[in-house]
């Protein structure tokens, strides 16, 4: 056993865990933030995204221990209170979910997409990008339009901070 | 329509919970004293279980009991069912297989569950899994269907020779016979449709609890249709009768067909946490997902059209055989038979067709319905067929469809369907011009300038859907009736539970079904709450598949509502002292046409509910329920068109644009619908190109992880263009047809045709791989 300290969602937290854990598995069986799910045991799906120190991680393929130290933002962490990040908002009006299941991870992902590529994302980059997040309901149609949607909020927020 | 009534684009209600991360999936459900489940599994395909030792992994630390088959059958817990009989040609019915939950002495697939292990944590549990030593006789074994019908092949089970379940036929075999004799032209095709793995996102799940005291179950478990789950559970294998059993389907993260069947996991769960006295809980991985959820499609068909002199398809013969895997699964049997057979009309006027379908054990994971069952493989057979036909008889593709198009109404088939109405010639129409056809001869000229293979692709699919009316089904063999039920709940607040018995895994039911009470009472949906998957809660209810959800589910709302209705306006108009005649309902009032009296719903609910002053003689209370059972089928169709690009030097293909037209006939929510179809494009397509579930010839599955076994991902797939047309179905009081399944049952044959256009060679399996796409081109 060992105890990992870290920040998840802007409080700091000590958790103490099998060696083995995985960083998801402390999330969800420790803190009980069950927004991020298991789709894969290959790290293929990207279900399991969140972010550690600004960028974005599979946390089913890493071991609590290595976010020892860090700062960990789930799903659960995004919206400042009632307000939706801009993601958020823009998955819901572009109908970029259905079952739910990816959505968390998706949304991780694609926010640090748009990070990364700051107001020059077109759809093939968005597409590309997305390789690493599995969907099975939408057929990606709606999740590439909101996060194009998304991108163009994101920069109309950041210039109005 | 209002702005939250049927047709109005609106925002899902339940999209806060999902974008926030407060979906409540199983896996997320923590109940106190829960103890976690690992199955052993078999790793061979096929063997003799000769023993199990567990003595090690007993004193294992956490570990709280290994349960094995044997103790399963010593508790006279039932083997697995298949609900739909199915008879042969020769009268005798089809050969079932005993499926116990675990094998207790053999084993017949990779992934069969042979023993449990229940311990305080999922990762003791697999410690203790690897600990418990197994002793299997190795048997030979087959995977390749034809392989498992040829004579002294391994054989699977007792009860079935020849490893056949049955042989089925439908239609006039001396009227195809004698439409061949005087064909003009005769086109024949051998085609696989190729075995896929459902991949929901979220895998299968269970929660089982036992309550010592009341002797009474509870089940959270990832279920398209918690009450036939909980009907099967306790009618035929003896784990509860039904009021002692609750089957809670939560959230759950997508179905596609995969989570209609109750499998031997849920089943033993329910049985362990008895046995052990607490809370057992079990959460499959990706690779249990591959190797245990029911595969889809896996059929090999060689079908023969004739044409007269005039390009009219006379005559249609097809024999499928069908790859049911080890066991047949809840409803596999109606899935090659008349889920299949029964849409091989296409939308064409066929005067005679024959058809004859021989199922197959394999010792593969057992195979049954998957996002359209049965119809994307007939639409994928008729749509190839047409296509290889206008080559061969050298007209346009779309011509020859419009030539053979049914366009009388109603139409009956000479396999069973009788479609209610349609208009195929507007959807081709619209997705013709959609992607500019007549264009199309430039395009490709210019693409071969470049040094790219540009081709084009029509699919022209229909499906039966709203399954379905109860006597038809019973009367072809199902052992269940189809309606759906609904009760309208209106509180003395005025505010609306609505309880259906169809299950929502991603289809929106919370949002579309509360526009329809938008529409009839002009409530807002925020004042609605939809409930569903909870046994306590509904009464009863079929779930939610073959896109029924609507067209049945959603007319049981209606049915119930009407009632409702119906008593308020005599509450309304026993308070405004009018005719109840004269009542009508707008914008959440009851008004007296023609005048400025009227009374707010929630005032009329409230008067249901204290009765002070009620019409003489009405029960309190504002509560109404119905059963609907649909008339017939429903006959969602459409156009396809795919667009695309093969690079001759690679074999991979490119899409350029993809066009849909469908007709679902009356839309609730548009967006919802094109969701919809957008999401079964991409498992078509997927098929075509990617997906393709892979057994070695001695049943080792070669696919069973993400990394072997291709999911379209975003940069896989185009975005597409979609349009509707539309005829109103007149089976049911809405005119709705369904939207589910459409996109997974026409897009296949689309990419095909396209593929096959583009390289000039007819020959192409599914999955078309840059690898057998740049065989097929260089093929001599």
């Amino acid at each position: 056993m060992s105890t990992v300290k870290l920040t998840v969602n802007g409080k700091a937290v000590a958790v103490d865990v099998e060696d083995r854990t995985l960083l998801v598995q402390l999330l969800r069986d420790h803190l009980n933030l069950t927004g991020t799910h298991v789709g894969c045991d290959t790290s293929q799906c990207g279900a399991c995204v969140v972010h550690m120190d600004g960028r974005a991680v599979k946390s089913c393929t890493m071991l609590a221990g290595q976010a020892d130290g860090a700062s960990v933002t789930t799903i659960e962490g995004i919206a400042k209170g009632d307000e939706l990040h801009p993601m958020q908002a823009a998955f819901r009006d572009n109908h970029g979910l259905q079952c739910g299941y990816c959505t968390p991870g998706m949304i991780m992902s694609a926010i640090d997409i748009v990070h990364r590529h700051g107001g020059q994302l077109d759809e093939a980059t968005v597409r590309t990008e997305l390789e690493g997040n599995i969907c099975r309901c939408t057929g990606y149609h709606n999740i590439v339009k909101a996060v194009l949607d998304a991108a163009g909020r994101m920069k109309v927020s950041q210039a109005a901070e | 329509m209002g702005v939250e009534g049927i047709g109005a684009r609106v925002v899902r209600k339940e999209d806060k919970r999902f974008i926030t991360g407060k979906g409540r999936y199983v896996d997320d459900i923590k109940l106190t004293g829960m103890t976690h489940a690992y199955f052993i599994r078999s790793p061979h395909a096929h063997a003799k279980v000769k023993k199990i030792d567990s003595s090690a992994a007993l004193k294992m630390p956490g570990v709280v009991a290994v349960l094995t088959g044997q103790q399963l059958v010593d508790d006279k817990v039932g083997n697995l069912i298949c609900g739909w009989a199915i008879t042969s040609k020769d009268g005798s019915p089809m050969k079932m297989g005993a499926w116990p939950a675990m094998a207790p002495e053999t084993v017949r697939f990779v992934g069969q569950a042979i023993a449990v292990v229940i311990a305080e944590s999922k990762n003791l549990a697999r410690d203790a899994a690897e600990a418990v030593v197994v002793d299997y006789e190795e048997l030979p074994a087959v995977a390749d269907m034809h392989a498992a019908i040829k004579p002294g092949a391994p054989q699977l089970h007792p009860e079935a020779p020849g490893n056949q379940v049955y042989d089925w036929v439908i239609g006039d075999e001396g009227a195809v016979n004698a439409a061949f004799s005087k064909a003009a032209n005769v086109v024949k095709l051998d085609v696989t449709n190729n075995r896929l793995a459902p991949n929901a996102m979220e895998p299968r799940a269970a929660i089982a609890d036992y309550d010592t005291a009341e002797e009474h179950f509870t089940l959270y478990t990832t279920s398209q249709n918690p009450h036939v789950a909980r009907l099967v559970l306790s009618a035929f294998y003896n784990i509860a009768p039904e009021h002692k059993l609750r089957v809670i389907a939560p959230d759950v993260g997508g179905g596609f067909g995969s989570k209609i069947f109750i499998y031997p996991e849920e089943m033993v769960a329910l049985w362990a946490s008895k046995k052990v006295g607490r809370p057992v809980k079990w959460t499959g991985d990706r690779t249990e997902a591959f190797l245990t959820d029911a595969h889809g499609r896996d059929h090999i068909t060689h079908a023969e059209m004739a044409f007269d002199a005039n390009n009219k398809i006379i005559g249609l013969k097809v024999k499928t055989y069908a790859n049911f895997g080890a066991y047949m699964s809840l409803f596999s049997s109606s899935v090659p038979t008349y889920l299949y057979a029964t849409l091989l009309s296409g939308q064409y006027n066929i005067p005679a067709i024959h058809a004859e379908v021989i199922g197959v054990y394999t010792n593969t994971t057992p195979v049954d319905a998957y996002r359209g069952a049965g119809r994307p493989e007939a639409s994928y057979l008729i749509e190839r067929l047409m296509e290889t036909a206008a080559r061969q008889l050298n007209v346009d593709p779309a011509q020859l469809r419009r030539t053979n198009f049914i366009t009388q109404f109603p139409h009956q088939t000479p396999v069973i369907m009788a479609y209610d109405t349609g208009d195929f010639n507007a959807s081709l129409d619209a997705a013709m011009k959609a992607i500019d056809y007549a264009g199309f001869p430039a395009r490709k000229a210019k693409a071969k300038a470049d040094g790219k293979l540009r081709g084009i692709g029509v699919s022209c699919y229909i499906e039966a859907c709203g399954i379905a009316p109860s006597k038809a089904v019973g009367s072809l063999g199902a052992g269940v009736g189809l309606w759906e039920s609904a009760e309208v709940r209106v509180n003395p607040v005025g505010t609306i539970e609505i309880l259906t018995g169809s299950h929502s895994h991603g289809q929106g039911h919370e949002t579309t079904f509360c526009q329809l009470v938008a529409e009839r009472l002009g409530v807002p949906i925020s004042q609605v709450s939809i409930v569903h998957g909870d046994t306590d809660k509904v009464q009863f209810g079929m779930g939610t598949y073959g896109s029924r959800s609507a067209a049945v589910g959603l007319t049981a709302i209606l049915k119930a509502m009407e009632k409702m209705e119906s008593k308020a306006k005599k509450i309304a108009a026993h308070a405004l002292e009018a005719s109840e005649a004269d009542i009508v309902i707008e914008n959440g009032e009851f008004k007296v046409t023609g005048t400025d009296k009227a009374i707010a719903l929630p005032m009329v609910a409230l008067a249901a509910y204290t009765a002070h002053n009620l019409p003489d003689g009405m029960e309190p209370g504002l509560k109404e329920s119905a059963f609907y059972d649909p008339t017939n089928f429903t006959f969602p169709a459409g156009a396809y068109i795919c667009e695309l690009e093969v690079d001759p030097g690679t074999g991979k293909t490119s899409f350029v644009n993809f066009v849909a037209a469908d007709d679902f006939g009356r839309l609730i929510n548009p967006m919802i619908v094109e969701g919809q179809v957008h999401g079964g494009l991409v498992q078509g397509i997927g098929q075509a190109l990617l997906e393709h579930a892979i057994y070695d010839a001695n049943g080792q599955p070669v696919t069973a992880s993400f990394m072997d076994y291709a999911m379209p991902r975003a940069d896989d797939v185009p975005s597409f263009n979609l349009s509707h047309t539309t005829t109103l179905c007149p089976g049911n009081p809405l005119g709705i047809k369904g939207c589910g399944e459409a996109g997974a049952i026409g897009a296949s044959a689309a990419v095909i045709n396209a593929i096959t256009d583009a390289i000039g060679k007819n020959n192409l399996e599914m999955p078309a791989t840059p690898d057998r796409v740049w065989r097929t081109i260089h093929a001599a």
